[in-house]
């Protein structure tokens, strides 16, 4: 089980936390990995200067994150961990 | 220096810092009879009563109330009686500006036939009197007034009295809402809050620390708070204080409205539940219509569980004008949500102490809820949003709303509501006057703050309810 935190705090919320979580959703949904990925909701990860909104897979916090980006990030990040 | 409403406040301020700062330099113990003479110095003249000596027993008792009171009194609110000037109470009086006219409109007023005349003046006679006030709105020179406690007048409860002449104010533990209306109306400062500031700083160094995530949640009637600074500013002083982060309890209140609208079109009659004094006033007095207060937690306590069911590590401190809200935190439904409550008052004090100067700070967004979020701040926001939701999800559900603006109104919906007289389905109860803007441990009460509140809401980011709580619910 992978724990995924998206921010939703202040300031990745107007930099689009919404859209992230939406195609983020989407995305495991597809991917049929619900079951393995524990979608939570995050108020702040301390990296507010970034661009983009930060997210943390299970200890690692990934910034940057925007919803083009979001197929990348669960390869590079999430794909390996669940092997799926 | 920070401005306040009246000198009371600004007394109760300087302690709460005095206090504060002592504890989190960790000398309490040793300071803790310093405090009085530091704020009423040797040397000095008396400012508020009779003797220095009477000023620093109130500071005393002052400072065993920001320490948390009298751990064996349940109320959150206590009598200073040291600090009580036993003000009278003689209900109708007539006053010297009684011109012993010629109409006597008092009289011909008067029901029970009261009043009589001696030496050209008017003369009630106290045995027969009821204190209508019939006479006093008679009287064309207002030569007539009711003399009454002001803590006694801005309790409309009625769990305020005097035992005897001569003797200090009481409060009636059950039936006390705990709305703070006579902490703030007293001018002689004599009834205080209880204060939770001790446990708010053990948080911060706990914070500090790494041994929890300490979130800051804030009541949306902060934007009419902190004038001398912008509200980006206000919250990196929280940040800088030692919270991990600032929450809006407006977003709580977004899902208030999403549920609570939900709950409404299924019961068909409900009255809110934000209000926790007057979530009290219906408990108590009302216990008929408790069926129909809304089973949905409070804005603060809403977000605060959303908060901890995603952050293992989380404490939460709620800051806000409300003295209920203290007693709020240890009610059952709420107490594993919410750690600590702080008012205002005390987030000026703890921000001060540290010499935190919140208008040189760079800025820190706050932007999660909506503009029908943030107005619940003042009386009517939360019909609104009610009605909004509804909208929203397409609900047909027709709200009949009445917003009650303070108690005595909340009492009188509630009546009608007891008798079948109301044709309303939803009671919107706020315990104060305007709503939280209202509230007793606001640092100020202008005729704009619900403008500001206003304001404050159309900046949001998201526009609708739904927009605002889509990303959390869907997690959910």
């Amino acid at each position: 089980m992978v724990t995924l935190s998206i921010c939703v705090g202040s300031s990745c919320h107007l930099k689009g936390s919404y859209d992230v979580i939406e195609a983020m959703r989407k995305l495991i949904k597809e991917k049929g990995t619900v079951d393995d990925i524990d979608l939570k909701a995050a108020f702040c990860l301390g990296k507010c200067a970034f661009d983009g909104v930060s997210i943390k897979v299970n200890d690692k916090i990934i910034t940057g994150v925007t919803p083009d980006k979001v197929k990348d990030v669960y390869e590079a990040e999430i794909a390996p961990l669940i092997g799926k | 220096m920070p401005k306040f409403d009246t000198q009371v406040q600004e007394l109760k301020y300087r302690i709460l810092k005095e206090v504060a700062s002592s504890y989190d330099k960790g000398t309490l113990d040793e300071d803790i009879d310093k405090i009085p003479y530091i704020i009423t110095p040797h040397g000095a003249k008396p400012t508020f009563r009779c003797c220095v000596y009477h000023e620093r027993e109130i500071v005393k008792e002052r400072v065993k109330l920001a320490m948390g009171g009298d751990k064996d009194n349940p109320n959150i609110v206590e009598v200073i009686p040291s600090a009580c000037d036993q003000c009278p109470f003689g209900g109708i009086t007539v006053t010297d500006a009684c011109r012993g006219c010629l109409a006597h409109r008092c009289a011909q007023a008067c029901r029970l036939n009261c009043i009589t005349f001696e030496n050209l003046r008017a003369k009630i006679n106290k045995d027969k009197c009821v204190n209508c006030g019939l006479c006093a709105k008679a009287c064309p020179f207002g030569a007539i007034s009711n003399l009454k406690r002001p803590c006694e007048a801005s309790c409309k409860v009625g769990a305020i009295s005097h035992r005897s002449e001569g003797s200090t104010a009481h409060i009636d533990e059950e039936k006390c809402t705990r709305c703070g209306a006579c902490s703030y109306s007293c001018p002689f400062g004599a009834i205080m809050d209880k204060s939770y500031i001790l446990e708010c700083i053990d948080m911060m160094k706990a914070n500090e620390k790494g041994e929890i995530n300490a979130y800051m949640i804030v009541a949306p009637s902060i934007s009419s708070q902190f004038h001398y600074a912008k509200l980006p500013q206000v919250v990196t002083g929280i940040k800088k204080l030692g919270f991990h982060s600032v929450v809006e309890a407006a977003l709580g209140a977004d899902m208030v409205s999403y549920y609570e609208s939900k709950e409404l079109s299924e019961k068909g009659k409900l009255t809110s539940s934000c209000c926790p004094a007057f979530v009290r006033y219906v408990e108590t007095s009302f216990p008929t219509l408790k069926q129909y207060v809304s089973h949905n937690l409070s804005p603060m306590a809403m977000i605060a569980r959303y908060i901890k069911e995603n952050d293992p590590k989380a404490k939460t401190c709620f800051v806000g004008p409300c003295i209920a809200k203290k007693m709020e935190m240890f009610r059952e439904d709420s107490a594993p949500y919410v750690d600590c409550v702080i008012t205002f008052e005390e987030l000026q004090a703890l921000i001060d102490m540290r010499g935190i100067d919140l208008a040189s700070l760079e800025e820190s967004p706050l932007d999660n809820a909506s503009y029908y979020g943030r107005i619940f701040a003042r009386c009517g926001g939360l019909s609104e949003a009610v009605q909004e939701a509804l909208k929203e999800r397409n609900d047909p559900f027709v709200v009949k709303g009445v917003s009650c603006s303070g108690l005595e109104e909340c009492k009188r919906a509630l009546m009608m509501m007891k008798n079948g007289r109301s044709d309303a389905n939803f009671i919107e109860g706020m315990a104060c006057v305007g709503g939280c803007i209202g509230g007793p441990c606001c640092l100020t009460h202008e005729v704009r703050d619900a403008a500001d509140v206003d304001k404050y809401g159309r900046e949001s980011k998201e526009k609708t309810i739904t927009d605002a709580v889509r990303g959390i619910m869907a997690i959910d």
